[in-house]
C-alpha cells in the first residue's frame, strides 16, 4: 500500500497574504491545517544593534520603520524610555499632542488591518475606502512633520515643533483642474486643528460605511465567527496584548492601566470581545477606531484652548531656540552640541511601554551613561502574536490561515526589527 | 432567409465580374459548410469583442465602486485597455514549468476554451437567429458547461505546482457540486417549457401579458438558485476559491503566463456571458419584448428588435458578476460544499416536485 504522506506546502515569502515577508510552513492533510510553521528573519534590519552606534536622537527615525504602519506610536515609546530614564518634565501641551496624533496613528493602523483583513477573506472594495480616509491622516503627518509615514515627529523633551496654522493646499495638474482642486481644498483652508475636526466629524459615518459591507454580512460572519478562538487564559499565557487581548475578553489596556502622558484626563472607553474570534477582533478594532476618534476630538479642543511650549525648556535635552541660536554664542555651541555629540543619559535601564495599536509596544533601555544607549530592546507585539500562529490555525483549513495572520494584524517591520 | 439574402448578395456581386457561374460551381457544394463557418464567425467575432469589452467594464464598474477612475490611460476613457492588454499578453513568453507534462499543459486552455465557445452554438440570440436549433439544446449545454471543468482541472494538474493543484482540487468539487443544483433548476424550466429546445423554452414565455409571462416568476427559488450557480460555475467572486488570490494566489492557473493565461482569461469570461444569455433564455423570456400586449407601450416597444432585448437582459446580468465582486467577501471551501450540498439541491429537488404539482393544478399561468 501507497504510503500516506501530508502535504508540505511554502506559504509565502511571496504570496499576497503573507503581509510582507512571512514565510510559512504548512503541514496540510487535504485543506485542513496539521501545523503551521512560520519562519521570520526576512525583514531584519538590526535595529537594536543600530541603536547603539547613535546618538539618542538619531534613532528616533528608525523607530519610524518599525511597524511601519503605526509610525509616531513606535517613536513614542522610544522617546518616553528616554524621558523616564533621564527625566525630562514634557510641557503638557506636547503631551496633548502626543496623545492626539498617538490616536490618529491608531487609526492609520486599524484602517489599514481594516482593508487588509477585509482583503484576506476576499471583500475587495473596503481596502479602497480605507485608504481614501488613510490619505486625509497622511496628510496630517505630513502638516506636522513634513513626511507623509516617517514623521521622527516625537523628541525627548516634546514634539519637534507646535501644530502649524496652516495645511499643505492641493495644485491644480493635469489629473485635477483649479475647480476640483478648490474642490479638495475646501476642508484645508483652516488650521491643522480644523482639518482634523473635519475628519473627526466626518469620520464615523465613514466606519459605519465599512461596517455595513462587512458587520453583518453572512458570508463575512461565516468567515471570522469561530475562527482562530484563543481563551482568555491562553491569550495572557501567549503573551497577547492590544486588540488581540481584548478580542478575548481581558480588560487590558496601558492607556487605563498605567496611564502615560494625559490619558488620564481623557474620557474613552475599552471595548472587549467575548468569543476570542476573529470576528470578535474585527468588532473590537472598529469599536477602537470609534474611541480613538473620540479622544483625538477632546484634544482638539484641548490644544484649541491652550497654547504653550511643546519643547522642554530643559536646555540639556531640548535644542535651543532658533532666535536666540542666530544670537548668542553659547547656544549656537549648544545647538552644535546637541546635534552632534547629542545628550548623555544619566546610566540605567528603564522599560517603557506604550498601548500600540498592535498592543504593548515596549522599549527596553539600559544606559551607561554615554550619548548612546549601551543596549536597546524592543518588545514587539506582532512578535508574540505571530508565535501564537500554529495554535491559532491548527484544525482550521488554509483560507482560515489566511483570515487568522489577517487578524493577527501582522506587520514584519517590527516583528524582525 | 437570411441565408437566401447573402446568396443573392453573392450572386450580385459576382455577376459585377461575370464569375458567378464559375464560382458557384466550385464553391456551390461547399456552401452549406461555408454559411455554418460564417455564421460561427459572426458569433465568435461580437462574442470575443464582448469579452475584451466585459474585463474593461469590470475594471471600470470596479473603479466607480471603489472611488478610483479605473483604466483610462490607453485611449480616450481607457478604451484601448483591452487591446493593450492583449498585445502584451500575446508577446509575453509561454513558460512551461519544470516537471509540467507539457502536452497537457498547452492543451488545458485549448480545452477551457473551446468548450466555452462551443456552448454558444444553441444559444438563440433572436427568434431563429441561432447557429444550431437541436432539440436536446439544454442538454447540449449542461454538457459543454461541465465539460468546462477539465481545462481546470489539466491545467491544475499539469503545472506540477501545490497551489495549482489545490486550485484544481477545489475547483473540481466545486463545479461538480454546483452542476447538480443548476440540473435540477433547469428539470423545472423543462417542465414548465415541455421541451429542451432552447428556441421553444422562450417561445413558451411569450403569451399577452409581457414579462409577467416570463418563467422568473413561477421560478423565482430556481432563477435564483441557477444564477448563483451560475457564478459559482464560472469560478467568479464571491465562489472564486478556485483562485482565491489570498489563499492560493491563482490557483489552477498560477503557472500560466501569456497567451495561456490569456486563454483562460478568455474562456472565463466567455462563460459568465454564457450564463447571463441563459438566464435570460431561460428565466427572463431571451429575445421576448417585456412590455408586449401592455397597450400602447408594448406595441411601441415590439418595433425593437429582439436582439436587442436579449443583449440588454444580459447586460443587466453582467453587470450583477460585477457588482458582486465589488461586494462580497470570498467564501471558504467547505461553505461552498455545505450552501450547494444542504442548500441548493434539497431546494432545488423540492421545487420540481412543486412546479411538477403546480402545473397539474388549473391555477398555472405559464
Amino acid at each position: 500500500m501507497a504510503e500516506i504522506k501530508n502535504y508540505t506546502m511554502n506559504f509565502g515569502p511571496q504570496h499576497p497574504a503573507a503581509h510582507g515577508v512571512l514565510r510559512l510552513v504548512l503541514e496540510l492533510d487535504g485543506e485542513v491545517i496539521q501545523r503551521a510553521d512560520p519562519h521570520i528573519g526576512l525583514l531584519h534590519r538590526a535595529t537594536e544593534k543600530l541603536a547603539e552606534h547613535k546618538t539618542f536622537l538619531q534613532s528616533v527615525p528608525y523607530m519610524d520603520r518599525l511597524d511601519y504602519v503605526s509610525m509616531m506610536m513606535n517613536e513614542h515609546a522610544y522617546v518616553m524610555a528616554i524621558e523616564k530614564l533621564a527625566g525630562i518634565e514634557v510641557p503638557v501641551r506636547a503631551q496633548y499632542i502626543r496623545v492626539m496624533f498617538d490616536e490618529i496613528t491608531r487609526i492609520l493602523n486599524h484602517l489599514l488591518w481594516l482593508g487588509a483583513s477585509a482583503l484576506d477573506v476576499g471583500a475587495m472594495s473596503p481596502m479602497f475606502y480605507t485608504f481614501r480616509e488613510r490619505e486625509d491622516l497622511m496628510d496630517a503627518y505630513e502638516a506636522v512633520s513634513g513626511a507623509r509615514m516617517h514623521a521622527a515627529y516625537y523628541r525627548p523633551g516634546g514634539v519637534y515643533r507646535d501644530l502649524p496654522d496652516t495645511m499643505p493646499q492641493y495644485k491644480a495638474s493635469k489629473i485635477h483642474n483649479a475647480e476640483a482642486v478648490k474642490k479638495l481644498n475646501e476642508n484645508r483652508q483652516g488650521s491643522l486643528l480644523d482639518f482634523l475636526e473635519d475628519f473627526c466629524n466626518r469620520f464615523p459615518a465613514n466606519v459605519d460605511d465599512y461596517e455595513t459591507l462587512l458587520t453583518d454580512n453572512r458570508i463575512f460572519k461565516q468567515r471570522t465567527v469561530g475562527i482562530g478562538v484563543v481563551t482568555p487564559e491562553r491569550a495572557m499565557a501567549l503573551g497577547f496584548t492590544g486588540p488581540m487581548l481584548r478580542g478575548s475578553g481581558v480588560v487590558w489596556d496601558l492607556r487605563k492601566k498605567q496611564p502615560y502622558e494625559v490619558y488620564d484626563r481623557i474620557d474613552f472607553d475599552i471595548p472587549v470581545g467575548v468569543e476570542g474570534d476573529c470576528y470578535d477582533r474585527y468588532v473590537v478594532r472598529v469599536e477602537e477606531m470609534r474611541q480613538s476618534n473620540r479622544i483625538i476630538k477632546q484634544c482638539i479642543d484641548w490644544l484649541r484652548q491652550n497654547p504653550g511650549p511643546v519643547m522642554t525648556s530643559d536646555p540639556k535635552f531640548g535644542p535651543p531656540k532658533r532666535e536666540s541660536m542666530k544670537q548668542n554664542m553659547e547656544e549656537l555651541i549648544h545647538h552644535f552640541k546637541h546635534f552632534t555629540e547629542g545628550f548623555h543619559v544619566p546610566a540605567g535601564e528603564v522599560y517603557s511601554a506604550v498601548e500600540h495599536a498592535k498592543g504593548e509596544f515596549g522599549i527596553y533601555l539600559v544606559s551607561d551613561g554615554a550619548n548612546k544607549p549601551y543596549r536597546m530592546k524592543i518588545r514587539a507585539p506582532g512578535f508574540a502574536h505571530l508565535s501564537s500562529l500554529d495554535e491559532m490555525t491548527r484544525g482550521h483549513m488554509i483560507a482560515d490561515v489566511v483570515a487568522v495572520i489577517g487578524t493577527q494584524d501582522i506587520v514584519f517591520g517590527e516583528i524582525d526589527r | 432567409m437570411m441565408e437566401d439574402q447573402i446568396l443573392q448578395f453573392f450572386e450580385w456581386f459576382w455577376n459585377l465580374f461575370g464569375l458567378w457561374d464559375a464560382m458557384w460551381g466550385i464553391m456551390g457544394p461547399a456552401w452549406p459548410v461555408i454559411w455554418t463557418v460564417m455564421k460561427i464567425v459572426a458569433i465568435i467575432g461580437p462574442l470575443m469583442l464582448g469579452v475584451a469589452y466585459y474585463t474593461l467594464a469590470e475594471r471600470k464598474v470596479l473603479g466607480f465602486m471603489q472611488v478610483r477612475p479605473g483604466p483610462n490611460r490607453v485611449g480616450w476613457w481607457g478604451l484601448m485597455q483591452p487591446i493593450a492588454d492583449g498585445v502584451k499578453l500575446l508577446f509575453k513568453e509561454v513558460l512551461v514549468p519544470t516537471g509540467a507534462n507539457k502536452f497537457l499543459f498547452l492543451m488545458a486552455p485549448a480545452l477551457a476554451l473551446s468548450t466555452a465557445l462551443a456552448a454558444w452554438a444553441v444559444v438563440p440570440f433572436g427568434d431563429g437567429l441561432i447557429l444550431a436549433d437541436v432539440n436536446a439544446g439544454l442538454l447540449y449545454l449542461l454538457t459543454m458547461t461541465s465539460l468546462g471543468v477539465y481545462g481546470i482541472i489539466i491545467a491544475g494538474w499539469a503545472s506540477n505546482s501545490k497551489y495549482a493543484f489545490l486550485g484544481a482540487m477545489r475547483s473540481a468539487a466545486q463545479i461538480v457540486s454546483y452542476e447538480l443544483a443548476m440540473g435540477f433548476a433547469l428539470v423545472c424550466v423543462l417542465l414548465a417549457a415541455q421541451s429542451m429546445n432552447l428556441g421553444e423554452i422562450v417561445r413558451g414565455q411569450g403569451g399577452n401579458s409581457g414579462l409577467l409571462g416570463w418563467y422568473f416568476i413561477p421560478l423565482f427559488p430556481m432563477f435564483v438558485v441557477y444564477f448563483i450557480a451560475g457564478v459559482a460555475e464560472t469560478n467568479r467572486s464571491p465562489f472564486d476559491l478556485a483562485e482565491g488570490e489570498s489563499e492560493i494566489v491563482a490557483g489552477f492557473h498560477v503557472e500560466y503566463s501569456g497567451m495561456g493565461f490569456a486563454i483562460f482569461f478568455l474562456a472565463e469570461y466567455a462563460n459568465m456571458i454564457l450564463i447571463t444569455a441563459m438566464t435570460t433564455v431561460f428565466f427572463f423570456g431571451g429575445w421576448l419584448n417585456p412590455f408586449h400586449g401592455w397597450g400602447m407601450l408594448g406595441e411601441v416597444t415590439d418595433h425593437v428588435p429582439g436582439l436587442f432585448w436579449m443583449l440588454g437582459k444580459m447586460f443587466v446580468f453582467m453587470f450583477m458578476f460585477l457588482w458582486f465582486r465589488a461586494t462580497f467577501p470570498r467564501y471558504r471551501y467547505d461553505q461552498l460544499m455545505r450552501l450547494g450540498w444542504k442548500v441548493f439541491i434539497p431546494l432545488t429537488l423540492c421545487w420540481v416536485v412543486v412546479v411538477a404539482a403546480w402545473m397539474q393544478t388549473p391555477y398555472w399561468y405559464w
